[in-house]
């Protein structure tokens, strides 16, 4: 009598685990670590971020302003043309280190000094915010020259929970002032309620 | 599949010598298997599932200085006052209103916004913010319009008045 050996044929298995595994590699995006950790309120609002050419001004928790726009491109140009603005230069290096840096709080003033540093001790430094007072509203300036670099920029603001509301109106105010009227809140997501859906249906039938 | 099957075995037969039988090339597949799901584990959990969402905001142009502001029948006006410690006051009209207080919950400002909606036709909604109030107040105010799909809003500045009637309240 042939015995047959107790061995089970992995292969489908094998080749749903690598499907997976592609799929899982491929999706995931690395997180660039930012200067300040962000807990964003959430809405029943359901429209994706774009990934690309997006101005992101981050206020923390202890209301300071954090600004970045993704593409180094745009980044070297952005800070070449605020260095003509401020009369700060950049050197090569520091160009490049910018362009890869990502979100910052750093006025552009001490911006030479910070970029000066290593890697692991600008992580270590406490970022002091970028000033949006309106006498000294650098952030308008970083607005501007994103824009002028790269035109297509959309801009999102990603708000701590905590953050005050004056802090929300300067950067709002400063937007307007640059005449940026439509702009995105980053939002988590929430669970539609039901009235959302009641008031749908409300909505379709005539009043 | 992992197992290779060898040639056809008719030609071998010849001068009667036996041949081994074949050996079937099974590879052990188990380390294999090991490392990919170690691999779809770290995937699986270092993958962030909620991706953040967009609420996207038009703001009004800033008003030039010789502009005339369009005027409203002030009892078609809502404000909403939003206050310290996530609290909401709302008043109808601006001369000489009651305010009162409710809180962000599903049963607190939602109900309000919904009464009042049936009940004012063209119902204009004016948000304005305390000094107090917090960003998460902001967008839990503008994701309410957007429940109760109302779409006449405004987010404006407050004025000592508003205060004035906010702290009787309290």
């Amino acid at each position: 009598m042939h015995r047959t050996t107790p061995s089970i044929d992995m292969t489908p298995m094998v080749d749903l685990a690598f499907l997976l595994v592609t799929f899982f590699m491929l999706t995931a995006t690395a997180t660039p670590d930012e200067p300040v950790q962000v807990s964003i309120p959430s809405s029943v609002s359901e429209m994706p971020i774009p990934e690309r050419d997006m101005i992101i001004i981050t206020i923390g928790k202890d209301n300071k302003v954090f600004f970045t726009v993704d593409g180094q491109f745009t980044r070297a140009k952005m800070l070449e043309e605020m260095g003509k603005q401020y009369q700060v230069s950049f050197s090569p290096e520091e160009t490049h280190d910018f362009a890869v840096l990502t979100s910052f709080g750093i006025p552009i003033q001490t911006l030479k000094q910070f970029l000066a540093l290593g890697r692991e001790e600008r992580k270590q430094i406490v970022q002091p915010g970028i000033p949006v007072d309106s006498l000294n509203n650098q952030l308008k300036d970083w607005v501007l020259q994103a824009r002028l670099a790269n035109p297509k920029v959309r801009i999102a603001i990603k708000g701590d929970d905590d953050a005050t509301y004056p802090v929300v109106k300067k950067v709002i105010n400063t937007l307007l002032d640059r005449k940026v009227n439509r702009f995105n809140l980053i939002t988590g997501k929430e669970a539609l309620p039901d009235q959302l859906k009641a008031a749908k249906a409300a909505a379709k039938k005539p009043a | 599949m992992a197992e290779i099957q060898g040639g056809g075995g008719e030609g071998g037969k010849k001068g009667g010598k036996v041949r081994s039988k074949k050996s079937s090339t099974r590879i052990d597949m188990t380390p294999m298997v090991d490392l990919a799901f170690l691999l779809l584990t770290f995937f699986i959990l270092t993958t962030t599932l909620s991706k953040p969402q967009t609420m996207e905001i038009t703001m009004p142009e800033k008003p030039k200085e010789n502009d005339k502001q369009p005027e409203v029948n002030e009892k078609k006006v809502l404000t909403l006052v939003l206050g310290a410690n996530d609290k909401v006051y709302w008043y109808v009209g601006i001369t000489e209103p009651e305010a009162k207080r409710v809180d962000f919950s599903k049963d607190g400002i939602r109900k309000v916004l919904q009464q009042k909606k049936s009940e004012i036709r063209d119902m204009i909604v004016l948000i304005k913010a305390m000094d107090e109030s917090k960003y998460k107040n902001m967008v839990d105010i503008l994701d309410e319009m957007t429940i109760n799909s109302i779409q006449r809003y405004a987010i404006v500045d407050i004025t000592p008045a508003d205060k004035e009637i906010v702290r009787e309240t309290r």
